[in-house]
């Protein structure tokens, strides 16, 4: 069996994929095999409705709340769709958390895996060969590429994404945020922080 | 399969390109691709795992010269096309040639949220007591199959420590597997988190202080000796 467009990628490859992606919608809504509006409000619930905001306001509330920080340790898929964020690509979650000894980071090698409901759509790195290769076998060298310096004590957990079970990063909450409302905590709660490749900002790279 | 999707632990793919400010779609047939993956993924034709199995069959340089958008749209055109819902030729016109088939379920907008929020939960009641425990010493079994699966080539031979028990869920390799039109096999397996130490994964090689966890059904693990 060949594929039907399996040539070089030579001129205008993102015109083609263009085409190429307009032929196959329309063929699929002629067959009646796909209700347009049913992609429409597919793409805009991942445009507008879920992104990373979703997990700054589980991390803030595990920061502010110990008890919310027990549960989303013990049985974190409940404790999340508390908050509104379930379904697809996170019907089952575990949440890891970060301590000054143990740094948890998250990949997906054999494919895209990641944290729809709490995190979005993810970046292009997180889907690249550099990333899926490279965490596993030189997560501190991947770390590094991100900014990130971790003391050598510092234990590095790297979870593969291999099942249906997703992971989702608990930052340690910065110093000099004592007493802050879930809101401002969860503006310093970055995506990257989230997947472990970056830590949670620090008030003064907030404060306006 | 062994195939080039397997990445773990693979070297010369050079350092991890950040984008700043990062567009979610990059063009709008991305968006697209989103949309109809999802679209047709909730008509019941195939599942998630088929998907995947779809996407790794791919010719080797198409996989790795593709974007993850573009690997999405050639595995779902696969998945269409094994599946007799369109031809290659009507994929090579971009006309509807032949009459459609019938499809289990059309994703209505409607629908779009409810769908979004139930998911496809992939636990299921065990039908046995769990194999191992919490600290167990597991070997992850030297496995090459030519179908689908989902223990990484990068631990296979490996001995690991049980870390946590995620309770029983659908066994990809069956699940990809199922014949187009009868009922998915997803007869459950129970599912551990298995954790490598580095040295042991990479030997010497390996960043001091690091270790890995998978996710694994039991039929990739043995007893350690």
């Amino acid at each position: 069996m060949s594929d039907p467009h399996d040539h070089d990628h030579d001129h205008s490859h993102l015109g083609e994929m263009d085409l190429r992606v307009r032929a196959l919608q329309t063929l699929l809504e002629r067959k009646g095999y796909v209700d347009p509006a049913a992609v429409d409000r597919l793409i805009e619930t991942y445009e507008v409705n879920v992104g990373p905001h979703n997990g700054a306001r589980v991390v803030a509330r595990a920061w502010a709340d110990p008890a919310y920080a027990d549960w989303l340790a013990r049985d974190a898929t409940a404790a999340i769709a508390s908050m509104g964020y379930s379904g697809r690509q996170g019907e089952h979650m575990v949440a890891v958390f970060n301590t000054p000894t143990v740094h948890h980071m998250v990949v997906c090698t054999l494919c895209s895996c990641y944290p729809w409901p709490v995190l979005g759509l993810p970046p292009v790195w997180y889907k690249s060969a550099p990333y899926r290769s490279r965490a596993v076998i030189e997560p501190r060298a991947v770390l590094g590429e991100f900014g990130v310096t971790l003391p050598a004590p510092t234990q590095i957990r790297v979870w593969d994404s291999t099942a249906e079970v997703r992971y989702l990063v608990v930052p340690m909450r910065p110093a000099g945020t004592e007493g802050w409302s879930e809101d401002r905590l969860a503006a310093l709660v970055t995506r990257d922080s989230m997947i472990g490749t970056g830590l949670a900002r620090r008030p003064e790279e907030v404060c306006a | 399969m062994n195939g080039v999707h397997d990445m773990g632990g693979l070297q010369g793919y050079g350092p991890v390109q950040i984008e700043r400010d990062e567009p979610l779609f990059h063009a709008d047939w991305e968006r697209r691709a989103l949309g109809l993956t999802l679209a047709m993924g909730a008509s019941g034709q195939w599942n998630i795992d088929a998907s995947r199995a779809a996407r790794e069959s791919l010719p080797p340089a198409t996989y790795l010269s593709a974007s993850y958008y573009e690997i999405w749209i050639r595995g779902l055109e696969r998945l269409l096309r094994e599946r007799g819902l369109v031809s290659a030729e009507e994929l090579r016109r971009g006309e509807a040639l032949d009459a459609p088939r019938p499809l289990a379920r059309v994703l209505r907008a409607s629908e779009v949220d409810a769908a979004l929020a139930r998911g496809s939960p992939a636990d299921r009641p065990c039908t046995g007591p769990a194999r191992f425990a919490v600290g167990d010493r597991v070997r992850a079994r030297n496995l090459h199959p030519r179908g689908h699966t989902r223990l990484p080539r990068y631990v296979r031979g490996h001995v690991g420590t049980i870390t946590r028990l995620h309770g029983c869920h659908v066994y990809p390799d069956r699940h990809a597997a199922t014949a187009p039109g009868v009922p998915f096999d997803d007869r459950p397996e129970w599912l551990y988190a298995v954790t490598f130490d580095g040295a042991e994964l990479w030997g010497p090689q390996a960043e001091p202080g690091t270790s890995v966890s998978v996710d694994a059904w039991e039929p990739y693990l043995e007893t350690a000796a």
